[in-house]
């Protein structure tokens, strides 16, 4: 700074007039450069809080919804395992016990709690204050234990939806009767039951183990949890050897011409086709043609990979051009056959990249429900899928029928299973940083 | 490719003027990129055990015509070549030879040091892996550390053979990549401008190893540096526009050029 200011004296003393740049004309151009990188500063800024903001108010709008979703309420019965319902003491065989009325249990326990109410309606409204999936609960425990079989138990069951959604405080009390869903019998059987301690808000295992239900309470994510995990198996084993081998021809060994040209236009293309079309492409030809299952994760599978291929081949592309040509020519250099220097020069230095796009492509597909509407995956399907070719639905399809249903505690169970969702793109983009971390190299 | 027969031959190849075997030779070898012609026709005769170094003006086709005798010209989309280049008095862009085969016997240094990302140790084991060329861990070792000698770099590194090539110096990670060449054990070392991004003392470094290397290998450098030219090289020859404009024992061409272009470079006049 001083420097320049000396010069400039220096200039002044020894002629008359002033360099161009120590003019105002130049200092009037400087001031308008730093003004316009002030502006573009500010503008990011504002961009990137904007973003921050929107970000911000997804997640908190979700977690606020969906939080409760991981508890539900649950009440405390004291049921005598009757032998005559049920199965003779010292039963074991599972399926006998199975068959037993656990439902009159149930109710039975309910009913002597609550010895003043005898009306047959006001008896019926008493009993829905359980899951209809208390009964099975209940029928599960006694066939872990068949010892219990003439005994009383204390034991946890599943409390209806309503009643989970009145304990949240999701249901005005004060509302009148014909305007609340919890009737004034069911207010009163909470109310004793609170006073009791027999009732309180429990971690929901059920939204982690079940399979899909009609009954909130009783549906899980399980099912689809397994549903994806099948079919983007099958999409990974299809899509990255298919898709990096692809790439490795294309890069490394294809001739330059007219088809490699048509071919390449036609990969970048397929990345923005609508992914319902490959739904539409997995009807025809896998269903129809094919003859394979409906529904089934294999199918899924395939589509996604057909889906996820163009995004796989374009990064690996990319990451293979990437590698400074100066290896391959230090392998060829050498006496390395061209395959060579893909295979131990080229590709694990390009691996990083490869494996970055890849995980994308796959967690892309993980939050795919489109192409998966043709190939009768957008269904309802309570069983857990065991194998490729069972009946399964995916999460993103799960979280689409529940904002579909009415009940009110669907609402809640639609944001946890977005949640759980958001959880697993997040661990796979953790695993996407965590490889690229580990096979980064520098050259 | 007839052989020529002489009472003092010791090896079975053509000799030249001189009585040098000739190691390869090259006649009316012309390259095009695509519509562009690099490459006018060169004849050539690299005799064996000699260095030759090859000068002209950037963009004069020393590097094509280098890279022609490997064949890595081969990597380059729409590169033609056409005439006769001989290894051996064989076809270098025969039918019946291998690429691979080739650039084992004609090994090659680039300009910019690319040694491979990984230990020294692989870096200069590669070669021979690929080439089954050791049975046993104490061959390989053994390979590595004569070739590592050989390239001088062995006092330096002998302790770090496990990290990684690339953390060297500029002149070690060249002197390396010299080292992973001749362990291949290759009849002809091509070098293009190996110095070009070295200090003058690394520089130093590998033109005593050059000087060194004759004695096994022929050596055919480009190199832009004319003193370095005059130094390390038998025979030059001077390249101007595609074409061969000279070729001749160095001493002869620094001292006493035929062709005035090739006396306009070598005073400074153009280039």
């Amino acid at each position: 700074m001083t420097d320049l200011v000396e010069t400039g004296t220096r200039s002044v003393g020894s002629s008359a007039s002033k360099s161009y740049y120590q003019g105002d004309a130049f200092a009037a151009r400087l001031r308008q450069r730093y003004a316009a990188e002030r502006n573009f500063k500010i503008a990011g800024y504002a961009s990137i809080g904007i973003a921050a903001v929107m970000l911000v108010v997804l997640l908190s709008t979700i977690i606020g919804q969906g939080y409760t979703a991981f508890w539900q309420t649950r009440i405390q019965i004291e049921a005598t395992i009757d032998p005559a319902e049920v199965a003779p003491v010292g039963t074991t065989d599972r399926t006998k016990i199975s068959q037993g009325n656990f439902n009159k249990l149930l109710r039975d326990a309910l009913a002597a709690q609550f010895p003043d109410i005898t009306d047959r309606s006001d008896r019926r409204k008493m009993y829905d204050v359980l899951s209809s999936g208390a009964a099975y609960e209940l029928a599960d425990a006694v066939m872990e234990n068949p010892a219990l079989i003439g005994q009383k138990v204390k034991l946890w069951v599943t409390a209806s939806d309503d009643v989970d959604q009145l304990m949240k405080g999701y249901i005005e009390r004060d509302a009148r009767e014909e305007n609340r869903k919890v009737n004034d019998i069911q207010l009163r059987v909470v109310d004793k039951l609170t006073a009791d301690k027999n009732i309180a808000l429990q971690f929901n295992d059920t939204l982690f183990t079940r399979g899909d239900s009609r009954e909130p309470e009783m549906a899980g994510l399980w099912g689809s949890i397994k549903g994806s995990f099948l079919t983007l198996l099958v999409t990974m084993f299809l899509a990255v050897p298919i898709g990096v081998s692809a790439a490795i021809y294309l890069e490394e060994f294809a001739p330059k011409n007219k088809l490699t040209d048509f071919i390449e236009v036609n990969i970048n293309n397929l990345a923005a086709v609508p992914s319902i079309v490959y739904g539409l492409l997995g009807l025809a030809v896998f269903l129809n043609f094919f003859g394979m299952p409906r529904s089934a994760p294999l199918v899924g599978g395939v589509v996604l990979a057909l889906m996820t291929l163009p995004i796989i081949i374009i990064a690996s592309r990319a990451a293979l051009k990437a590698v400074p040509p100066s290896i391959r020519d230090a392998a060829l250099g050498v006496g390395a056959s061209p395959l060579q220097a893909v295979l131990h020069h080229r590709l694990p230095l390009a691996m990083p990249g490869i494996l970055t796009g890849t995980i994308l492509g796959m967690a892309h597909a993980l939050g795919e429900t489109a192409p998966l509407l043709m190939i009768g995956m957008v269904a309802f399907i309570v069983d857990i899928p065991g194998g490729f070719t069972d009946s399964a639905t995916l999460l993103p399809v799960q979280i689409y029928m529940w904002a579909d249903s009415p009940e009110r505690a669907f609402t809640e169970r639609t944001s946890a299973a977005i949640l759980v969702l958001l959880g697993f793109l997040v661990m796979m983009n953790g695993l996407a940083v965590f490889l690229r971390k580990k096979f980064e190299r520098r050259w | 490719m007839q052989v020529q027969t002489n009472f003092a031959a010791k090896s079975p190849l053509p000799l030249d003027a001189e009585g040098t075997p000739i190691k390869m030779q090259a006649r009316g070898v012309k390259v095009f990129y695509g519509p562009k012609q690099a490459l006018k026709g060169i004849d050539i005769d690299i005799g064996e055990n000699k260095v030759l170094a090859l000068i002209g003006p950037s963009g004069c086709g020393k590097s094509t015509f280098l890279r022609c005798l490997n064949r890595m010209n081969d990597t380059i989309e729409h590169c033609r070549v056409e005439g006769l280049l001989t290894l051996d008095g064989e076809d270098v862009y025969g039918h019946n030879i291998d690429t691979v085969q080739l650039r084992a016997r004609v090994g090659m240094v680039f300009q910019k040091p690319n040694p491979f990302p990984k230990s020294i140790y692989d870096n200069i084991s590669y070669g021979p892996k690929i080439h089954g060329m050791a049975s046993h861990k104490d061959e390989m070792d053994e390979i590595v550390e004569k070739s590592l000698q050989r390239a001088g770099l062995w006092n330096e590194v002998k302790d770090r053979l496990r990290e990684p090539g690339t953390g060297l110096s500029g002149g070690q990670q060249q002197r390396l990549c010299i080292a992973r060449a001749i362990a291949v054990s290759p009849e002809v070392i091509l070098m293009d401008e190996p110095c070009s991004a070295l200090d003058p003392i690394a520089t130093a470094h590998i033109e005593e190893l050059i000087d060194e290397l004759r004695e096994n290998y022929t050596i055919v450098i480009v190199t832009h540096n004319m003193q370095q030219a005059a130094r390390v090289s038998q025979k030059t020859a001077f390249f101007h526009l595609g074409e061969m404009v000279e070729c001749d024992d160095t001493e002869e061409i620094f001292t006493n050029p035929r062709d005035e272009r090739t006396q306009g470079y070598i005073t400074g006049r153009y280039g």
